[in-house]
């Protein structure tokens, strides 16, 4: 196997951890560990095998295609770089877990916790990995999401709840937004440059710098960045993060998460560095942070808020060397995003191990720890002294190196003295927090009302801290042993991408004589000690509410502002928006679909009336139109008393139908006849359950109603030109194909019904379907229910069916069902069809309950019409699958005019059975509709009084 | 001549059909989601124009064209648009009547209006 195969394997490998966990049962906390530390230590082993080639120079490639029409292939990379940072991901993360696996509480679900721990290694890992601009981004913002998921691990928690979900929530935000802006500065720079393959781009840099949007993209970089690195002004969404777990803070807040801001400037540092506007953004951001981050975390009460604003600091300080813009700079910021992963990671897990043991990492009451815990006392300290930067430890070095290029680097006047005194005082600032970190814990007299004895971890929970302390000492004493060769195959990828280029000169070592750094370490040291010692017998900290020379507003106080307008905002527009009137809603609607209709009209789009002449209409056309007009509007004018206003509507649908009649439609004239017959017995067997008359509404004033009534008139208005407009205009129809194919291809006279059966049967394969849907939610709806209150008419028991209407309805039934049969049958070459036919039936069985009454039906009647449906669709659907059979096409048809005796040639088109289907369904879903509301009458209501 | 009558009838039909829409009583706006059903089928079939051919049934020796027979298209969308039409009407009814059952109004809100 090749290096570059191994990549996919190497970044898959901690989601298929993820999904095995999420599998696991929750509450097995061994297994859980297990199965993550094996991921993570399976992953370094894969890291290790690929030592060879990557130390040797070469770069691991794997990719296939991904988005080809954009030209995105998804692949993995590694550099010397990629190596460094999966090497932290993989090696801390290992550690974390077995961590984790004795912080975690009884009560925490375990497998959760890892899973979200495997998803966050594995965006970690993708982002370092990604060979291609776009795909960083994704692994970004999955890094967000999964340190939403983190930091929000406690959010049910009834003490820790809240601050774990708006800490979370924050982070999200804020990291997430910085994520969009990346994603910008991506697409522009893959703009620029032409790719967003991270070769290429690396290898850009003097096109991006001298493009005129490189400022642009720059920000937008940088923007992302500084959010996922909080940088000032960006950075207190990682305080309130501290609402995680601990184990969680180390790896994320330490280690990893925080670090993808500062990898990504190491990263795209080839492409974007070596400009002005770099240097003067990135530098000035990373002093201010870390200036600020080493302020704050002296006057913290809490040890993880100490923490989280070190590390913000340092993190400022990375940015800072960075922006430098200098090679060797460069070299010391990568050294120090190692040494700092590997102190502060080590440095939370002994506040963690102070926490589980002592039940808070408030610093005024833990006090005097030394003689409960020295073991950990001791890795603390020396994990602290690194975090100072004291000789002998990891922090040292990088700090001196950092010391000296702030005192080397030449720009601008302001700056040449600005720099060394804000690193000096940056280092005093930090041997202080580092200083009380220690003191106020494990010194300073006696711990205050502790519910327990503080005692010694477990054993396997102090191991992480002891091997990540023994690195420490490693790297501060034998630097260019330990540290040497990684160093230097990181700084590479970072000064110079896959370019050529030679590494400046540096030795690593404890001892460079005496020059001012050192000078500047000494001052640092004793201003530092001074500082805290001073403050704490003069001021004593522990009194400190507020830190001292801050705004009393903080970044949470504005963001909390800012979110709770935005909230306001949004509930008031919903609100109003949604007021629950739904006449308010169907005006809207109206008014909408009106201003959009009216929209293209505007600015002339409008042309004179009919050129096509249209046809005289006749004596008959003008009295139907006539009838028809009076009943609508009589429709509404009676619309109070519902009775008549059915009768007239039933009017307008018999002109409906005659209409259809007049211009040539025999099958929809003999649809809407049918349809308007079960319609109108529907809406009485519903209005037996409804109130008689519309009462006037209170607000239904004379304004009201002529609001209504100019709305409706404007749209009515719409309609009529719309049509009149469409009416005069010559056109071209699809129509002639099916006119013409109807008979050879559809084996079918009518165009219509072969249409509806064949040419577009899978539209009707719908509407059956939704039809049966509707009468199936009615019976759901009315089987076995009874209304609570009496029928508006109450059933007259003398009121005996007529004889005559009972008699004939009697025999025409025999004769309705064979109309039945005979439109079905011959719907495919003449007007009738399984619609029509479906509703017949239906309304032949109908009649005989309106002529003859629920109970003589009720007794020779026993059929279900749900299984109609079943059966329909069944058929219909089976047709069509069926001619898959043939391999042909879903739906497709054939047909044959087979000879029966006495019968004579009967069409017999596969579509008639897609027709049988259609009836069946037609027929059962009419039937189960009426049929409900029917036997709801027969039943009656409950004795309690109709509502108003 | 026709086309503007049919073009009024529409207009009528689909304000008469809103106006009672827009009322707060659920018959009502059954009444008025009828009446828009056939505006809006009455508007769709005559799409295919004020035919002036025979019904769309093959046969008798007519050349296939819009000319000899009216327009297919439009009638099968619109068959269907009824029957679908009807069950959405009856759906409508039953949530109506059980919606008044269970809040004691046949409002379209749910509940009466307060005065104002």
């Amino acid at each position: 196997m090749t290096a570059g195969a191994v990549l996919p394997w190497l970044a898959l490998l901690p989601f298929a951890a993820a999904l095995a966990l999420a599998a696991l049962p929750n509450g097995r906390r061994r297994s859980a560990a297990w199965l993550a530390g094996g991921a993570a230590l399976l992953g370094c082993a894969l890291l290790a095998w690929l030592a060879a080639p990557v130390f040797a120079g070469e770069v691991p490639h794997w990719s296939v295609e991904w988005l080809p029409a954009l030209g995105l292939r998804l692949g993995f990379r590694l550099d010397g770089l990629a190596w460094t940072f999966a090497l932290l991901v993989l090696g801390i993360g290992a550690l974390v877990v077995l961590y984790a696996a004795y912080y975690l509480d009884a009560k925490d679900p375990p497998a959760r916790f890892f899973m979200f721990l495997m998803l966050f290694m594995g965006a970690m890992l993708g982002v370092v990995l990604a060979d291609n601009l776009v795909l960083l981004v994704v692994f970004w913002e999955m890094t967000s999401l999964s340190s939403f998921l983190l930091i929000g691990f406690w959010h049910a928690d009834a003490q820790k709840g809240q601050d774990a979900r708006e800490g979370a929530r924050m982070a999200f935000t804020i990291t997430g937004a910085g994520g969009l802006c990346l994603l910008a500065g991506v697409l522009l720079i893959g703009q620029i440059v032409g790719s967003t393959d991270l070769d290429v781009v690396l290898a850009s840099g003097d096109v991006l710098r001298a493009h005129p949007m490189y400022p642009v993209a720059l920000v937008l970089v940088l923007l992302g960045a500084f959010t996922k690195s909080a940088q000032f002004p960006f950075h207190f969404w990682l305080p309130h993060a501290m609402a995680a777990p601990t184990p969680v803070s180390a790896y994320l807040h330490s280690a990893t998460m925080v670090k993808c801001g500062v990898f990504l400037l190491a990263r795209l540092y080839p492409a974007l560095g070596h400009a002005e506007p770099w240097f003067w953004i990135v530098s000035l951001t990373g002093l201010v942070t870390l200036l600020l981050g080493a302020w704050t975390a002296l006057f913290k009460h809490d040890l993880k808020g100490l923490l989280a604003y070190s590390t913000i600091s340092h993190l400022g300080l990375i940015t800072l060397l960075f922006g430098l813009d200098e090679p060797l700079a460069v070299v010391a910021g990568v050294f120090h995003i190692l040494n700092h992963a590997v102190f502060k990671a080590s440095l939370f897990m002994a506040a963690g191990i102070i926490d589980h043991e002592t039940g808070t990492r408030d610093m005024r009451r833990l006090n005097g720890l030394w003689k409960y815990m020295p073991w950990t006392g001791a890795l603390a300290s020396v994990a602290a002294a690194a975090m100072a930067g004291v000789p002998l430890v990891n922090g040292f070095l990088s700090k001196e190196m950092f010391f000296g290029e702030a005192l080397a680097k030449q720009s601008h006047a302001t700056m040449d003295w600005l720099l060394p005194i804000g690193a000096t005082l940056a280092g005093a600032f930090g041997v202080a927090y580092s200083a009380r970190f220690i003191h106020d814990v494990f010194f300073n007299g006696e711990p205050v009302g502790l519910e327990r004895t503080p005692h010694e971890p477990p054993r396997f929970m102090r191991v992480p801290v002891e091997l990540l302390v023994l690195l420490c000492l490693a790297v501060g004493l034998v630097p260019a042993l330990s540290i040497g060769p990684l160093l230097a195959l990181a700084a590479r990828a970072a000064l110079f991408g896959p370019n050529a280029g030679t590494l400046p000169d540096y030795t690593l070592a404890l001892w460079h004589g005496f020059n001012l750094p050192l000078l500047m370490s000494c001052i640092a040291l004793g201003l530092g000690a001074a500082l805290y010692f001073g403050l704490q017998r003069r001021v004593n900290l522990h009194r400190l509410e507020h830190v001292p020379a801050t705004p009393r507003k903080s970044g949470r106080d504005i963001f909390a502002g800012t979110q709770r307008l935005g909230l306001g905002r949004a509930g008031r527009t919903t609100a109003q928006l949604q007021s629950g009137r739904l006449q308010r809603y169907l005006a809207t609607l109206v008014l909408v679909a009106l201003a959009a209709g009216a929209l293209p009209f505007i600015g002339g789009g409008a042309q004179a009336g009919p050129s096509v002449e249209s046809p005289a209409p006749g004596f008959a056309f003008v009295l139907l139109w006539g009838i028809g007009m009076a009943a609508t509007v009589a429709t509404v004018l009676l619309h109070r008393q519902r009775l008549m206003a059915l009768l007239m509507l039933g009017a307008v649908g018999l002109m409906v139908s005659l209409a259809f009649v007049r211009f040539a439609a025999p099958d929809l004239a003999l649809t809407q006849l049918l349809v308007e017959m079960a319609t109108v017995m529907l809406m009485m067997l519903a209005l037996h359950w409804l109130p008689e008359t519309s009462p006037r509404e209170r607000d239904d004033g004379i304004w009201h109603r002529g609001r209504d009534l100019l709305i409706a008139l404007a749209a009515g208005a719409g309609v009529a030109a719309l049509a009149w407009m469409v009416l005069g205009r010559p056109f071209d129809s699809i129509s002639p194909y099916f006119l013409s194919h109807a008979v050879p291809q559809g084996g079918g006279a009518n165009a219509v019904n072969v249409i509806i059966v064949d040419f577009r049967a899978f539209d009707t394969l719908g509407e059956v379907v939704v039809m049966g849907i509707a009468a199936l939610v009615i019976h759901a709806l009315l089987a076995g229910w009874q209304p609570p209150f009496r029928p508006a008419l109450p059933p007259n028991p003398q009121d005996s069916h007529p004889l005559m209407l009972a008699l004939v309805s009697r025999l025409l039934l025999p004769l309705a069902l064979l109309v039945s049969v005979y439109l079905f049958l011959r719907g495919h070459n003449l007007p009738g069809g399984g619609f029509v036919a479906g509703l017949v039936l239906a309304l032949a069985l109908m009649l005989q309950f309106v002529a003859n009454g629920q109970a003589y039906v009720g007794q020779r009647l026993r059929t279900h019409f749900q299984p109609w449906i079943g059966w329909g669709l069944l058929i219909a659907g089976a047709t069509g699958i069926g001619s898959w059979c043939f391999g042909a096409s879903l739906l497709t048809t054939s047909y044959d005019y087979p000879l029966w005796p006495l019968i004579g040639e009967v069409p017999l088109a596969s579509a008639s059975l897609f027709d049988l289907g259609v009836f069946l369904t037609v027929a059962g879903a009419t039937l189960l509709a009426l049929l409900s509301l029917a036997r709801l009458s027969a039943a009656g209501g409950r004795g309690m009084e109709p509502p108003p | 001549m026709t086309a503007l009558l049919v073009s009024i009838a529409l207009g009528v039909l689909a304000a008469s059909g809103l106006y009672l829409m827009l009322r707060a009583r659920t018959f009502d706006l059954v009444l008025g989601l009828t009446l828009l059903s056939y505006a809006v089928n009455l508007f769709l079939f005559f799409m295919g124009r004020l035919a002036s051919g025979a019904a769309p049934i093959i046969g008798g020796g007519r050349a296939p064209t819009l000319a000899a027979y009216a327009d297919p298209l439009p009638q099968a969308l619109v068959l269907t648009a009824i029957v679908i039409g009807f069950a959405m009407t009856a759906l409508l009814l039953v949530i109506a009547l059980r919606t008044r059952a269970e809040t004691g109004s046949d409002h379209v809100d749910g509940r009466e209006r307060a005065s104002k």
